[in-house]
């Protein structure tokens, strides 16, 4: 494969960067000082993001389905794994996204600080994690991307067991040891992928993306079978694939918002794009044997999630089970093995990532306020907070696959997909599975504007009527909403709307939504040629004998 | 960075006319989108709540579309003008058809107007957004920015005052937006966009004072049973794409199976593809989400409940535009439901069957409504009905034309309504109770009321007779005489409702808050929130006050005075001081006297029976038959599909005719120039039908449009249709006289009396049950057994296997250490015991043994990998 190795520093820049910014933020700080920490990871951060920005500005979008930027070095030479990076149209969106995530949840918990206080680690963790995002997107090597993968599992551990909820350990537990137990089985598979690969190219050994796209696809089709399962386990668990997924409920649930919000939009998308750059291409014929599975767990997923969607008392448990539903969608696109499904699924990660991203930002500032998620306790929050509950309404319209807004270039070309699968697989089975995966559409509807009703419609409940800045009046002066406060509730604080800090993290979010839905060929023009390489990778795979 | 690719529009010798509004006919829904986000962020500003704005913008819009709709039939006539000139002797399935001057009539496919930009990309195929200009989406292009005009201005004095008065007329904009969208998609994804786009706004409306549950709820159910629908819109769309791709990739390069020309030359082309089980289930399908939308039987519950939206919102998206989009898609594709249901041999459609219970279940249930808007909500399911009857049995043309005039009166209707509610029964809709003899104090609404009622009823000459009978009139020619008589009774039904209400509302003796008097109850529908099952029992009270006389609820003009309940309801405001009926203010009346005025006249845009019989006029006066209805003749494919590989069609086609023989260069000429045929109405020696639609076109060329036939309205036809009416009103007005005037004892009671009665009006009055059944049963039981039953699972077999592994892992890790570890082996490091060891530790404390631990779940995996390995590699 040819590759483009002009600026090819830009990548390895824009990946160790925020290690250094973690670095500096570890030994230089003081613990008692909590300002600097802040301003160094917001600096590093966006430092990190203007390299992005830079890496947008060089990437040859006409070229789009090639590696750019690529860097081949010797890395661990004894068991043939080099540092090979580069960036194509599929991971180029998801390397960009992980870099704003990460610099407006930094900007958000400037005033939103988790309970549990300490900046210092919160932010070395946040730049640690970031570290491990993006390297999961570039590596073009097996150890190295399976490194990086790993690398992001321990500040995300420790963000939930710390700085998390009431049953922050069990839950910070759980999703530690889920994932690992799915990544043992993945690293078998790799190994195993690279031995057999090993064999059928004559006894050329390598971790290398391109080496194993070339020589995995040569692997028997049984044993190919055996190696996806390995893969499937690892990337089903991170995705999570029903029924691998009862780790994220307790995880978003129990997370500090900020956390929730890495979680959804960058981490769930390490295990969907697992499968499209890892196991479709590299094991053609194991996808093919497997591809059926993945679409009924995918669509038992759709349904399953919103059902539990529609039993949740609590918020932002809601919303975790809504990433079932959703990543069922992609995985349903990754499952036809066309190019239309997979360029819908990529497209959906990302939508998913800044649409449910949104929604944990707007249950963490409501919990924030009214210090529950209780859905029954909310109410009215149209008349106390009118700004966070129209941001509600428009994330949740985004949510349900509003055309218009990004969510629906995830979700609709997905369903239209599964109409045609790839030529190996079966077009009953998947006709069948389209039309449940609409059936989804309703169900997701009834999920969150029920939701929206009991939130955001009707009045306020007694609890915390009068309590809001909007309803005091916002002329009176602080000093009679304090004082009435002061009268009436006792040691309430008085509930405001959207704040400063909260727009500046949010705004680019709204805004990403609404472009992306209204001209999605913005990103479908750097993923489609990526993707059209890639699947034809895949049908060449498929074909061998 | 959007790079402009505005289509190669083929010309040729046609030459037919363009002009900058149909090219740019997009503009027309860009413009209120932007109007759009002005409210939205400067509104709260502007002096008079960013109503300017939205009305700014629909001025513009409406000039934009007027511009268009100016150009459309200059480029149509255009096309007649010079059409002829161009052809020597035109051909169509393998014969020649003589020119005009030789008696034939020459009348060449009007290509629409097609402004296209690259919007999304996937496996290499390229999809647009833009503007299609043809006849049908110029007409109702015109027709929205026109009545969305209208009613934001009735809009500024009607809702003046209202708490969110800017929200209200940014999503009034956006809605139109959504619409103009819609109406002027080339493809079905952009078609999609507005629709759900319309489908936000319509929740937004309804729920527009979502402070009561009743109107949260009501804009819910909306939202949630068109959704139910749209699931046929996905799947269709689906289906329909994929199954269109491949004739469309060869036959028509460069565009794709969500293109609504290719689809509609694909559906006629008499490929297999579009013969087999496919074209059926995605125009099921398709139609599926139509009944959603456009309110159809079994899914029509929605929409009487929508009127818990302010009324400018009834009128506007719930009555005259919004509810049409299902019956817009099907005139839209309307190949596919021609061939998927085998129209042109009279098959009994899908859609027909749909439609015609939709007529007459709807127009019973307008029967017992005491709601004025509900009377008229279920007058429009009803009048739905006939557009989808109509198109289910081919009438293509009177089906559009009836949206036409419909729009007009039935926005007239609720705009009345509303001038009733605002300014003569103090806020209520209840005719029984706060209506009655409003004709005195309202001489404008009352006039305009009539107007538009006899416009509804299907009166000659208002504009209902010519479009309503010209639907019944040709469901029987089509051959569909049973739907026929459904549609006649239809109309029977339509004169006694609207009499009824008539009466109730502008007759007999004012009662409640049309005499003066006001009560706190006055909602009627705000404590109707739950669907109650009404009983036998319940009937007396209901019937009670239908007659009831002022002075009998004299006892609630004791709340009159503080009755400034401020919840908003509808037209709320502040400086109301005037109690008693009086006429609305001009802000209210213009708009509806303009409606009254074209419930009159619209028919006249294509009065079929003024030629035929009358013989009055001549047939250019059937404008809508010459300028909206697609042109059915074969074209080219190169004309329409670009120039690529023109030259193979181009041999193909001498091949394949011997006319060919006639002009040998002509072959040429005809890909430059297009097919021009025969008249619509095809019919061939030995009766058999021919054209479009009906024998597949011939090698490269393809239709757009089947050839539909037009029915030849007789006397016989006419005075039937006008005699039912006339007893329609007769049987309604004496039973009202008889009934709520003089409480005649033989009637009242009735349903008490005679269990038949009992049981019919009980069934109706409870919807058929229908609400009962979607929202006791299905909705509560996938809301609650259902999803209770899936989270149980949830919590208590997966999860609770998850926490059974990781505590039987633990306990094994204890044993293991005390047992083997610690006894057996004492203290010699025994690999896979660390490995359980280390885990349970994990388990019992989080705090301690992070590292060790995941370095030994690493250790463990390359352990069992190692195991797996040998395995495969034994292979």
């Amino acid at each position: 494969m040819n590759n483009l190795t002009d600026s090819n520093w830009v990548l390895s820049l824009g990946t160790f960067l925020p290690l250094l910014g973690a670095v500096v933020i570890m030994f230089f700080t003081s613990k008692d000082d909590d300002q600097t920490p802040k301003v160094i990871g917001i600096v590093t951060a966006a430092a990190t993001l203007a390299v992005g920005v830079y890496t947008l500005i060089q990437f040859d979008y006409d070229q789009a389905d090639r590696l750019q930027f690529f860097v081949d070095a010797e890395w661990i030479e004894v068991i043939s794994s080099g540092y090979t990076i580069g960036l194509d149209g599929i991971s180029l969106p998801l390397y960009f996204l992980s870099m704003v995530v990460t610099l407006l949840v930094m900007i958000y918990t400037w005033d939103n600080m988790p309970d549990a206080g300490n900046p210092k680690a919160f932010y070395s963790l946040m730049l640690i994690l970031q570290t491990g995002m993006a390297g999961s997107f570039i590596a073009q090597d097996l150890i190295l991307f399976f490194v990086f993968f790993e690398v992001v599992l321990l500040p995300m551990y420790f963000m939930i067991g710390v700085w998390g909820g009431e049953q922050r350990k069990y839950a910070s537990l759980k999703f530690f040891l889920y994932t690992m137990f799915g990544s043992a089985f993945m690293l078998v598979a790799f190994l195993a992928l690279f031995f057999q690969a090993g064999d059928a190219a004559g006894g050329v050994e390598s971790f290398g993306f391109a080496h194993l796209y070339e020589f995995g696809a040569l692997i028997d089709r049984d044993v190919q079978v055996w190696i996806f399962a390995g893969m499937f386990l690892g990337f089903a668990v991170k995705v999570p694939m029903f029924p691998f997924h009862t780790w994220l409920p307790d995880a978003h649930t129990q997370a500090p918002t900020q956390g929730s919000v890495i979680l959804a939009a960058i981490l769930l998308k390490l295990g969907t794009y697992g499968f499209v750059r890892i196991a479709l291409p590299m094991l053609p014929k194991g996808a093919e044997a497997w591809a059926p599975v993945i679409g009924i767990l995918a669509v038992i997923g759709i349904i399953y999630g919103a059902l539990g969607c529609l039993a949740q008392t609590d918020m932002k448990r809601l919303i975790a089970f809504s990433s079932v539903a959703h990543m069922g969608y992609v995985m349903l696109g990754i499952s036809t093995l066309t190019e239309f499904g997979i360029n819908a699924a990529l497209y959906g990660m990302v939508a998913h990532g800044l649409i449910t991203g949104m929604l944990f930002f707007v249950a963490g500032s409501v919990k924030h306020r009214y210090h529950t998620l209780e859905i029954k306790r909310l109410s009215g929050m149209l008349l106390q907070m009118p700004k966070m509950g129209w941001i509600l309404g428009f994330a949740a319209m985004a949510s349900l696959g509003l055309p218009g807004l990004a969510g629906f270039w995830g979700e609709f070309p997905a369903i239209l997909s599964a109409y045609n699968p790839n030529e190996a697989l079966s077009e009953e089975l998947f006709r069948v599975l389209m039309v449940v995966a609409a059936v989804g559409t309703v169900l997701a509807a009834a999920y969150l504007l029920w939701l929206y009703q009991r939130t955001a419609f009707g009045e306020p409940g007694d609890e915390f009527k009068g309590q809001s800045e909007v309803e005091q009046g916002k002329h009176e002066g602080l000093a009679h909403s304090l004082s009435s406060a002061a009268n009436d509730h006792g040691d309430h604080e008085v509930i405001k709307d959207v704040q400063r800090t909260e727009w500046i993290a949010w705004t680019p979010f709204l805004i990403a939504i609404v472009v992306f839905g209204v001209y999605p060929q913005l990103m479908f023009q750097v993923l489609d040629p990526a993707v059209t390489a890639l699947v034809e990778t895949i049908n060449a795979g498929i074909k061998l004998p | 960075m959007l790079a402009a690719e505005v289509s190669n529009e083929v010309q040729g010798a046609l030459e037919l006319t363009s002009g900058f509004f149909l090219e740019n006919l997009w503009l027309a829904a860009l413009i209120p989108a932007i109007g759009f986000a002005l409210i939205l962020f400067f509104g709260k500003k502007m002096p008079n709540g960013g109503s300017e704005f939205g009305l700014a913008s629909m001025a513009a819009s409406l000039v934009v579309t007027s511009g268009a709709a100016w150009q459309w039939l200059a480029r149509v006539d255009s096309g007649k003008e010079k059409g002829e000139e161009a052809f020597g002797l035109l051909q169509t399935f393998g014969r020649s058809v003589p020119r005009a001057a030789e008696g034939g009539e020459v009348k060449p496919y009007i290509e629409p107007v097609i402004t296209e930009w690259v919007w999304w990309q996937n496996s290499g195929l390229e999809f647009g957004i833009g503007s299609f200009a043809d006849g049908l989406s110029v007409l109702l292009l015109w027709l929205v920015a026109f009545i969305s005009l209208l009613v934001q201005i009735f809009s500024l004095d009607y809702v003046r005052g209202d708490r969110r008065y800017t929200q209200f007329f940014a999503a009034l904009t956006l809605f139109s937006s959504g619409m103009l969208v819609m109406v002027m998609a080339g493809n079905m994804v952009q078609l999609i966009l507005g629709w759900e786009i319309m489908g936000l706004c319509s929740f937004m409306l309804i729920g527009h004072w979502w402070e009561d549950k009743y109107n949260s709820h009501s804009a819910l159910k909306a939202f949630f049973t068109v959704r139910v629908g749209d699931i046929g819109l996905l799947v269709g769309t689906a289906v329909i794409y994929f199954a269109s791709a491949d004739w469309i990739a060869e036959n028509l390069p460069g565009q794709s199976g969500f293109d609504i020309t290719a689809i509609q030359a694909w559906a006629l082309s008499g490929d297999s593809s579009a013969s087999g089980a496919a074209i059926i289930v995605g125009a099921s399908a398709l139609f599926i989400a139509c009944i959603g939308k456009s309110g159809q039987f079994p899914l029509h519950t929605w929409l009487p409940d929508a009127m818990a939206g302010p009324t400018p919102v009834s009128s506007l998206l719930h009555s005259s535009t919004m509810v049409v989009a299902g019956v817009f898609l099907v005139s839209r594709i309307y190949p596919v439901f021609w061939e998927a249901f085998n129209i042109a041999n009279g098959g009994l459609s899908f859609i027909a069957v749909i439609g015609a219970i939709t007529i007459v279940a709807a127009a019973l249930l307008a029967f017992v409504q005491d709601d004025i808007k509900k009377v008229l909500a279920y007058s429009t399911v009803s009048q739905l009905g006939y557009m989808m009857l109509g198109l289910g049995t081919g009438a293509w043309l009177p089906a559009v034309f009836h949206v036409f005039t419909h729009a007009f009166f039935k926005c007239c209707l609720f705009l009345c309504a509303g001038s009733i509610s605002h300014s003569g029964s103090h806020h209520s809709f209840d005719m029984k109770k706060d209506m009655g003899g409003l004709r005195k104090h309202m001489p404008v609404t009352f006039g305009a009321w009539i107007v538009s009622s006899l416009a509804l009823t299907g009166m000659i000459p208002f504009a209902g007779f010519w479009s309503k009978d010209e639907i019944v009139d040709n469901v029987g020619n089509n051959g569909y005489t049973f739907l026929m008589w459904v549609g006649l009774f239809g109309a029977l039904l339509t004169a006694m409702y609207m009499t009824r209400a008539t009466y109730l509302t502008f007759f007999g003796e004012p009662r409640g808050a049309a005499a003066g008097i006001h009560h706190d109850d006055d909602h009627g529908f705000a404590t109707e929130f739950h669907e109650t099952i009404l009983h036998a029992e319940d009937i007396d009270r209901e019937l009670v006050t239908a007659g009831a006389p002022a002075k009998s609820l004299s006892a609630a003009a004791a709340h009159s005075e503080d009755h400034h309940d401020d919840d908003g309801h509808d037209d709320h405001h502040g400086d109301h001081g005037d109690h008693g009926p009086h006429e609305s203010g001009k802000l209210i009346t213009v708009p509806i006297v303009i409606l009254a005025f074209l419930a009159l006249t619209s028919g006249f845009a294509n009065p079929t029976p003024l030629v035929h019989p009358f013989g009055v006029a001549g047939e250019s006066v059937e404008r809508i038959k010459t300028y909206v209805e697609p042109r059915a003749v074969p074209v080219d494919i190169e004309v329409v599909g670009g120039v690529s590989h023109a030259d193979d069609h181009g041999d193909d086609h001498g091949d394949d005719h011997s006319e060919e023989a006639l002009a040998p260069a002509s072959v040429d000429q005809l890909s430059l120039v297009g097919n021009g045929v025969l008249a619509a109405d095809a019919e061939g020696e030995d009766g058999k039908k021919e054209g479009c639609g009906f024998t597949t076109p011939a090698e490269g060329s393809v239709c757009f449009f089947p050839a539909v036939s037009h029915a030849v309205p007789t006397y016989g036809k006419i005075a039937l249709a006008l005699i039912i009416v006339l007893v329609g009103y007769a049987l309604a007005g004496a039973f009202c006289v008889a009934y709520y005037g003089r409480k005649d004892e033989r009637l009242v009671g009735l349903t008490e009396r005679n269990a038949v009665a009992r049981g019919g009006y009980l069934f109706l009055k409870n919807k058929y049950y229908l609400d009962i059944l979607y929202e006791r049963f299905i909705v509560r039981f996938v809301a609650h057994p259902l999803s209770k039953a899936a989270y149980w699972v949830n919590q208590n077999v997966l999860d609770g296997t998850v926490n059974k592994v990781g505590e039987t892992s633990k306990n094994t890790g204890t044993w293991i250490y005390n047992n083997i570890d610690q006894k057996v082996v004492d203290g010699a490091v025994n690999g896979s015991g660390t490995v359980a060891s280390e885990t349970g530790h994990g388990l019992q404390s989080t705090q301690s043994g992070k590292v060790n631990q995941y370095g030994a779940l690493i250790f463990g995996a390359a352990a069992v990998g190692a195991i797996v390995l040998v395995i495969l590699n034994v292979n």
